[in-house]
């Protein structure tokens, strides 16, 4: 490449020649130099601003000035993790609890659904199904959770229904069941997309084989088809799980009285009692929970499907 | 965090509103720099086109908007870069001792405005912008934490906040999702718990604090919801989710003709919210920041202001202008109310470890913030 562009000066084209014989010669050079301004980027921008999560969640706030006093101290970390008020623990495990609840409510419904768009569904029908599921993504993720209150509510089109056909009230409006719904609902394509990209993936020949050597089609599915979809439910699986992790809207809108996720108590720590400290604290929990979550998925080979 | 919630309902801007405050807020719109220019920071809606230009007008001063989201939001503007960035606030009660106590804002000589002198005699010197006989800001709207319930289905008539701790309304009661509401529960335990000795509802010794909290945790389980902005509880009475629950003029306002429903200050009195224009310590435009006290407290700026808003004026002749507004508008948002319903209402006031006793020994705002949490998920 290097040599049909260089005619130009005789100093010019020396100096060009030389940089690329010297990146011909040392390929880590090359290596160097493409990668540093992208991690320079990631380590300033993203690592730093984690970093500066974790120093400040030492760090304690003057009540009375509201001043952030650079002290160091565990007394964050012992409120969260005290015996005595367990309310943060609680908190936590209320928000872990509802984030694999959804991930394997997602991970059923997606299963078949995937399925039938990489195997048994035509092209065209796989086309409109690939639309049906990405379409909901194309509106706000608050005009879906405003449109489920529509239907959750007392006098919603849940209970129209329901009373139409004789049946008494669900009275789910506003309740961890509805998070859980609306939850289920809102991340449902972010799992049937890796799952679908992983069952695509089978070549006919295993399915043909299994059946040769005998199985029957329960058989070929636990035995063949599941472990070759494994990494692409639990690739699923981080979105759902991370997404319902981190969210803090879904409780306040849809969450009944005092429903509060780890986000709900972060935001309050920073925006009504103004404890950043405190809120960096507690929302090292949710890191911990990931990190934890994706070496366990890279174990699963999570990251081959994505 | 009341102000932040009825400013986007007003707006009726839910979605837009929501996402805005919790990435960054609204931007500063720019002025002109010739007889002075005073940077504001506001409740949006706070600085409408409609009294703001007249202002710029009259005086040759211009106006620089920055709206904040929360009161937390108010307090940390006024004091970025060592304060002075920005000339005035408009805060509220849970944010202005705060700002006083910091020494942010300083005194401000109310012989200046002569508007003051019609207030009603309640905001003229309120203890959440007056300290020691020193004013340090000048009141300008406030509204009541009433007591909302749907006549068709709340019978008898309730007279009193045990309607919220009832459970006979067990699944039909709603409340704000605000840690200043601990004090709804503190002003009705101090009139039927008279042996914990409750004075006033901002200023809790560890004892009456738990004995609040107690009851909110007991009242818990009888909710439907905890109510973030004003819309949800709109939504929730309309619904027919919520048929009884601690609420303001604006929301019983809107859902009048819509759902039957009634509003009341209960026997035991209630909590309400009080704004002031506050000015910075460090502000060098002292000319126009008492033009705008002036001019913020006419009768007319006053009623412009409470009608747009949905809130109720401190001068008592904004009156009739907001009757020539809109028809009815002064009784609706009790402008007009006598002497006694103002003094049923405890103002908003941001709790301090210091409360006069020499002790120290009261529950401070970051105790009320914990406990919040605490509530909700017990």
């Amino acid at each position: 490449m290097a040599n049909d562009a260089v005619p130009a000066g005789p100093s010019l084209g020396g100096a060009r020649r030389r940089l690329s014989g010297a990146f011909w010669r040392h390929p880590w050079l090359k290596a160097t130099a493409l990668l540093t301004p992208p991690l320079a980027w990631f380590g300033l921008v993203y690592l730093a601003a984690l970093v500066a999560l974790f120093v400040s969640a030492f760090w304690t706030v003057d009540t009375f000035t509201g001043e952030v006093e650079r002290i160091w101290t565990l007394g964050n970390f012992e409120a969260i993790f005290s015996f005595e008020d367990t309310t943060y623990i609680r908190i936590a495990w209320t928000t872990i609890w509802m984030a694999a609840a959804v991930t394997a409510t997602t991970a059923v419904v997606a299963f078949p659904f995937a399925y039938y768009m990489a195997r048994i569904a035509g092209p065209r029908a796989r086309a409109i199904l690939f639309v049906l599921v990405l379409l909901p993504l194309w509106s706000s993720y608050l005009v879906r959770v405003y449109a489920w209150r529509l239907i959750l509510n007392e006098e919603g089109a849940l209970n129209w229904t329901l009373n139409g056909l004789g049946l008494p009230d669900a009275d789910i409006g506003f309740t961890n069941t509805a998070m859980w719904l609306v939850f289920s609902y809102v991340w449902l394509p972010f799992m049937i997309i890796p799952v679908y990209a992983a069952l695509e993936r089978i070549p006919d020949s295993y399915l043909e084989a299994s059946g040769d050597l005998g199985a029957h089609g329960f058989r070929t599915l636990r035995s063949v088809i599941l472990p070759l979809a494994l990494p692409g439910l639990v690739a699923g699986s981080i979105f759902t799980f991370s997404l319902t992790l981190g969210d803090y809207l879904t409780p306040v809108l849809v969450g009944g009285p005092g429903s509060q996720f780890i986000g709900n108590v972060v935001y309050s720590n920073i925006g009504i009692a103004n404890n950043v400290p405190f809120a960096a604290a507690y929302a090292t929990i949710p890191v911990v929970v990931m990190a934890a979550y994706l070496v366990l998925a890279k174990r699963l080979g999570a990251f081959e499907a994505l | 965090m009341r102000s932040f919630c009825r400013r986007h309902a007003v707006a009726a801007a839910l979605f837009v509103g929501l996402v805005a405050a919790l990435a960054v807020p609204a931007a500063s719109i720019g002025g002109g720099t010739q007889g002075g220019t005073l940077k504001m920071v506001a409740w949006e809606g706070y600085l409408e086109k409609q009294w703001v230009a007249p202002f710029e007008k009259a005086t040759g001063c211009k106006i620089q908007r920055k709206y904040a989201g929360s009161s937390d939001e108010m307090v940390t503007l006024m004091r970025q870069g060592g304060g002075g960035q920005y000339d005035m606030v408009s805060a509220s009660g849970d944010a202005s001792l705060r700002l006083i106590y910091g020494g942010d804002v300083q005194p401000v000589d109310v012989s200046k405005i002569p508007a003051w002198k019609d207030f009603y005699a309640p905001f003229k010197s309120p203890p959440n912008n007056t300290v020691d006989g020193k004013h340090y800001g000048v009141s300008l709207q406030w509204g009541p934490n009433t007591l909302l319930y749907r006549t068709d289905k709340v019978k008898p008539k309730p007279t009193s906040w045990s309607a919220i701790y009832d459970s006979k309304w067990q699944g039909r009661i709603t409340i704000p999702d605000n840690p200043i509401q601990i004090a709804d529960a503190a002003l009705y335990l101090s009139r039927t718990q008279p042996a914990l000795g409750i004075k006033d509802p901002y200023e809790l010794n560890k004892k009456q604090f738990d004995a609040t909290v107690d009851l909110l945790k007991q009242q818990r389980p009888l909710l439907k919801k905890h109510w973030v902005f004003a819309s949800d509880e709109i939504e929730l009475f309309q619904n027919g989710d919520a048929w009884i629950g601690a609420a303001w003029p604006y929301q019983t306002n809107t859902l009048r003709g819509k759902v039957p429903v009634a509003e009341l200050i209960p026997k035991e009195g209630a909590t309400g919210w009080l704004d002031t224009w506050m000015l910075s310590a460090k502000s060098e435009n002292t000319d126009c920041a008492y033009k705008w006290f002036q001019h913020i407290s006419t009768p007319l700026v006053q009623a412009q202001q409470a009608v747009f808003y949905g809130e109720t004026p401190v001068n008592k002749k904004a009156c009739p202008l907001m009757n020539k507004l809109a028809k009815g508008s002064c009784a609706q948002y009790h402008a007009n109310a006598p002497l006694s319903y103002l003094r049923s209402i405890k103002f908003w006031k941001t709790p301090v470890a210091d409360c006069g006793n020499g002790k120290k020994d009261c529950m401070d705002y970051t105790k009320w913030v914990q406990a919040w949490t605490q509530i909700k998920a017990s």
